[in-house]
């Protein structure tokens, strides 16, 4: 196996009918989805989903009980130096309390084929210079979620696979990692995320996967998500009626509520913009309705109901209960 | 595999484990081998000729003090070697190790040679302890240190052998036991209790004293050619020790077993 590190950009994840049992508990059902390069994903679910079981099986630490997962045109184990083409930090993955941040990467850095230099140099990256000489043992959460990605960064991997990543960071580190993965994905990388709670990683995906019991229940663009939020937009003016006969025009549905009007299935920005061309003031412009969190929980709540219907959706349908 | 032995031995060197083990290990045996060279130099003036004649003496008391290495001081690699691996499940560690290195036989194959300079150093540090405890009670109250013997020599040589294979026994171990505890209590346990009572107790008796042999510590005890226990049993009481080269291949023989039964338990499941 003399294949060179793909490039960035070229590197898709494909997992094909993966399944996971655990004695007669099925951990993965069927599972399949792509990844595709240049996006940041969203591997999302609730507590217990399977998530993790589903990256550990894409990452070669469990065995599938059926199905495969690729990176690229291979399983992750069978690439010549894996970590060169999947830095991946898993929410377990955890550091020797003894050893110092630097040596923990100085440990790992041999077999992702990068020198000492290379060490100080991703350390930087996510900001942990400044405890490069302290064990880890005195590490805060957020210190081992930036030096768990940095020893994902290692070799400057063309795939990124992170779980819970936000898990431990504070507002101002979330907004950090945001930034990081969506320069990631500009540069053409494959970058995965799993996290349970849509809201923390809503504005840094483009695509999500949303699995619940082992099970895929959605695949689409996040706008396609937010599509099925069903979304109602609350508009007051001082020219109500100009503004009705505006959505008139348009073929919006609305109805009069408290001082102002409910305009349903209309994004904020597309009201505004037909407002403002048509020189009515706005003095308030507020989405409501169903949120992507409602439609996400929808997605993902207890369907265990025998027989239930467990198909998965698709952007058409209707997404809330 | 280059790769991957130089993150083995990175490992083992950028915790504090190995310094602390090193220290306890040269200084127990420095006390070991003052105490045991008093037992063994030390003559009461009214000792009788039958007396003195059941124990060693010169060159052969040296010898037996200095073999102590192993005889008393073979848990230190086996902890060492343990903990190498079971310290990769406590730490959790192991996930990334195996990102890093898929192949699971090529990670048990890179942790087992890279505790060889770990077993060597332990070796020179634990005949280091033994001589400076033991040479100058040998000198003072025994018929002398005896360093330069050939003999001895032999001993100090065939530690560093008896020493590695200690600790790749001991990965064997913790890869079989990969809970950290529990290995360290197996490894004290049976090093500690369990050998020394069975060596005593099999010895005893015509249809078993043949097995004692293969045990682990007499088999160290063969490849060194002395043995602690042969002496305190006296002649023709105490165990048999195997030939020097069978003592090696039965140690080395421990070592493949445990690893290979580790390699598959342990390192087949799967990880985190």
């Amino acid at each position: 196996m003399s294949s060179t590190v793909p490039t960035r950009g070229s590197v898709p994840i494909s997992v094909e009918g993966l399944t996971k049992s655990f004695g007669s508990f099925r951990a993965v059902d069927d599972l399949s989805f792509t990844v595709r390069p240049g996006s940041v994903t969203g591997f999302l679910g609730p507590n217990g989903a399977g998530k993790t079981t589903t990256l550990r099986m894409v990452l070669g630490l469990h065995q599938p009980t059926a199905g495969t997962a690729l990176v690229g045109d291979r399983p992750y184990a069978q690439h010549e130096r894996p970590a060169a083409v999947v830095g991946a930090a898993l929410e377990a993955s955890s550091f020797h309390p003894g050893r110092t941040g630097l040596g923990h990467l100085q440990v790992y850095a041999p077999q992702a084929g990068v020198d000492t230099a290379r060490c100080h140099e991703v350390l930087e990256q996510v900001g942990m210079s400044f405890a490069a000489g302290k064990r880890v043992g005195g590490y805060s959460m957020g210190m081992r979620q930036r030096l768990g990605l940095a020893t994902a960064l290692l070799a400057d991997p063309p795939v990124i696979i992170l779980d819970e990543p936000t898990n431990g960071l504070d507002p101002e580190g979330i907004r950090w990692l945001r930034g990081l993965l969506r320069a990631f994905a500009a540069e053409g990388r494959t970058v995965l995320i799993s996290s349970h709670v849509l809201s923390e990683v809503q504005s840094t995906v483009d695509d999500v996967v949303i699995i619940a019991h082992g099970r895929l229940v959605h695949h689409s663009s996040l706008d396609e998500l937010a599509a099925m939020a069903s979304p109602e937009v609350y508009v007051e003016s001082p020219a109500l009626d100009r503004l009705a006969r505006v959505a008139d025009e348009r073929g919006w549905r609305h109805q009069p509520d408290g001082h102002g009007m409910l305009v349903a299935e209309t994004p904020a920005a597309e009201i505004g913009a037909a407002a403002y061309a048509a020189g009515v003031e706005l003095h308030q412009l507020s989405p409501r309705g169903a949120t992507l969190e409602d439609v996400f929980l929808g997605l993902t709540a207890d369907r265990s109901t025998p027989g239930a219907n467990q198909s998965v959706h698709t952007s058409g349908e209707a997404a809330a209960r | 595999m280059t790769a991957a032995l130089i993150a083995e031995y990175r490992k083992l060197f950028s915790t504090r484990m190995w310094w602390i083990l090193a220290l306890i290990l040269a200084a127990y045996l420095a006390f070991i081998g003052a105490s045991m060279g008093f037992a063994l130099g030390y003559e009461p003036p009214d000792a009788t000729p039958e007396q003195t004649a059941l124990l060693p003496q010169g060159a052969a008391a040296a010898s037996t003090v200095y073999s102590a290495v192993n005889a008393v001081g073979y848990v230190f690699p086996l902890l060492i070697g343990s903990l190498a691996m079971t310290g990769e499940f406590r730490h959790q560690t192991i996930t990334q190790s195996l990102l890093v290195e898929p192949s699971r036989t090529t990670f048990l194959l890179a942790k087992l040679v890279s505790t060889v300079p770990v077993g060597l150093l332990y070796a020179v540090i634990g005949v280091a302890g033994i001589v400076v405890g033991g040479a100058p009670v040998l000198a003072l109250v025994g018929d002398g240190a005896y360093l330069t013997d050939p003999d001895v020599l032999e001993v100090f040589g065939l530690a560093l052998l008896v020493m590695v294979l200690w600790t790749m026994i001991g990965v064997g171990i913790g890869t079989v036991i990969p809970h950290q505890v529990a290995a360290i209590v197996v490894v004290i346990g049976l090093t500690q209790f369990v050998e020394p009572i069975l060596r005593v107790g099999l010895g005893l008796f015509d249809a078993t004293a043949g097995l004692a042999k293969f045990f682990p510590g007499a088999a160290g005890d063969a490849v060194l050619g002395s043995s602690l226990f042969g002496t305190m049993m006296g002649e023709g009481g105490g165990t048999d020790l195997l030939s020097r080269p069978a003592g090696a291949a039965v140690m080395v023989a421990y070592a493949v077993v445990l690893a290979a039964l580790g390699r598959l338990t342990t390192l087949r499941r799967d990880i985190g």
